[in-house]
């Protein structure tokens, strides 16, 4: 592994991992504590409609996957705000319509499906600077957010009627957690493709859920994590020649099942 | 000021021709310790997310102090009804600094004041040893400290209760009836409730509610809350708290 990392592709695999699971720890601990994971998942696949039109059109797919997730979660945002009740057939809708459309996109465009297999589930061995840039952008847009709106983000995520009747702008806050989360999807995308950006999005944050007492713990934590399951996937992955997106999650549900037991052992000793 | 929150004819809902709650005029005069109570589905909950400013009325108009109430939110100290989630990762202190919310602002952070606010007010609720421990851990009761805790934190002068004892013991009940009864000589209380045995001997009147407003005053007949509750009840009254028991289906006397 030690001489694997020789190989510019191997340096940019282990860097993109890294500051993938700032975001994935952050955005994924704000997912989970809001029971959200469903709606990370509908932006995800419909960033994949995103990702066939720029094919077909000759353009960069990493902006055609941010513009379509980010215009899905825009989308659900309005819906949300209006009738709670129908987001779910909202999120349902957007879900099967991004797939839909990427398919019938990428069939018109004659995209080789060796692209498409590698959006859907992750290409870590093949990411670009591009890529880096992007990653590292995003990292330091949440961080900000987070930092400077920490106690809005804990009250909305909490009890967002309370938080409502103390001014604060819920529906900005719901909006910007909408947004970072579908920039953070396609981020994740290239790390364990589209298909299993949910797990990544919901194992590390929920291993972290157990143990940790505070938000800000949560989010350190499930970034840890993250980061931890990624190295391990990537360097398993290189060892027994696998794809590193498939052992990333692979290991992250082992981790996941382990600590169910460690808490429930926790829990019965207290 | 002697009233603190009014409604005159006030109707509303969530879907047009089809009010949950139908002409209500209600007045709590300041210091008042007033139940509200009602069937579930009776319009408990919708008539206070018109009184907090979250539902604008159909017809009617709402004042608090005075004023409509989206403006003198912070005069009211909401305190919602227990959910139980078991696994949100907050602390009892981080808890109570939100209701400093308002007297902050976005990018900026809880000042030495806020802290020193909140702990006041765990301390006024006996519960400054819980600061930092995980929400979770709480029994219900001390959770329930905890929301009055934040709503205090505010400094309001109106604590507005939702099903306050849903979720608590008996024994709990009526510690928490005494410390209400306690807060009640600087604040006026308002709280609504389904559980007409919640009601206690520290409550100055009471209100009767089903989608219409059956009746107001010191007392509370057996007529009137059958009549909200569409079966017949008997008040038994002991140790101060009142217990209920259904009727058997015959009208009852008192």
């Amino acid at each position: 592994m030690i001489d694997a990392l020789g190989y510019t592709f191997m340096q940019n695999a282990v860097i993109v991992s890294i500051l993938g699971s700032i975001a994935c720890g952050i955005i994924g601990t704000l997912i989970t504590v809001n029971r959200m994971s469903a709606l990370a998942g509908s932006i995800a696949h419909a960033s994949f409609g995103g990702l066939g039109l720029a094919y077909l059109a000759g353009f960069n797919p990493l902006i055609g996957a941010t513009g379509f997730a980010v215009a899905g979660a825009a989308g659900i945002a309005a819906i949300s705000s209006r009738k709670r009740a129908r987001t779910d057939t909202a999120m349902a809708a957007m879900w099967a319509t991004g797939m839909a459309s990427g398919l019938v996109f990428i069939k018109l465009s004659g995209t080789y499906s060796a692209d498409l297999m590698s959006w859907l589930f992750g290409s870590l061995l093949a990411v670009s600077t591009s890529d880096i840039a992007f990653a590292a952008i995003l990292d330091i847009v949440i961080l900000l957010v987070i930092t400077g709106l920490y106690k809005e983000f804990l009250a909305v995520s909490f009890d967002q009627e309370f938080s409502m009747l103390q001014g604060v702008p819920a529906d900005l806050i719901r909006g910007l957690f909408l947004i970072l989360t579908a920039l953070t999807a396609v981020l994740l995308m290239k790390i364990t493709g589209l298909i299993m950006v949910i797990a990544m999005l919901s194992i590390p944050a929920a291993i972290a859920e157990m143990f940790a007492k505070s938000l800000w713990k949560m989010m350190i934590l499930a970034s840890i994590l993250a980061a931890v399951f990624n190295l391990a996937g990537l360097s398993l992955a290189w060892m027994l020649d696998l794809p590193p997106g498939a052992v990333i999650i692979l290991i992250a549900a082992f981790a996941y099942a382990v600590s169910l037991i460690i808490a429930n052992v926790m829990s019965s000793i207290k | 000021m002697k009233e603190t929150i009014r409604l005159d004819g006030v109707t509303a809902g969530y879907r047009r021709g089809n009010p949950i709650i139908y002409d209500i005029d209600l007045t709590v005069p300041k210091s008042d310790f007033l139940a509200i109570i009602g069937p579930n589905g009776g319009g408990k909950t919708t008539l206070l997310k018109v009184i907090l400013g979250l539902l604008t009325p159909w017809e009617g108009t709402v004042s608090v102090l005075g004023e409509s109430p989206a403006k003198p939110r912070p005069a009211i100290g909401y305190v919602p009804q227990l959910i139980p989630d078991e696994s949100f990762p907050i602390t009892v202190i981080d808890v109570v600094l939100m209701g400093r919310l308002r007297n902050s602002g976005l990018f900026r952070r809880f000042t030495r004041r806020d802290r020193e606010i909140a702990d006041m007010n765990l301390d006024r609720l006996d519960i400054q040893d819980l600061a930092g421990l995980d929400m979770n851990s709480l029994s219900g009761g001390q959770k329930q400290r905890v929301l009055i805790a934040r709503a205090l934190a505010g400094n309001p002068q109106i604590l507005l209760l939702d099903e306050p004892v849903a979720s608590v013991d008996h024994n709990t009940q009526e510690s928490f009836f005494n410390l209400l009864g306690e807060l009640n000589s600087t604040i006026t209380i308002v709280l609504v409730t389904h559980d007409v045995g919640a009601v206690s001997a520290h409550v100055k009147n009471i209100a009767c509610i089903n989608k219409t407003l059956i009746s107001h005053g010191e007392t509370l007949s057996s007529e009137s809350v059958a009549k909200a509750y569409g079966c017949p009840f008997e008040l038994i009254s002991h140790g101060g708290i009142p217990h209920r028991v259904l009727g058997s289906g015959k009208e009852s006397k008192r």
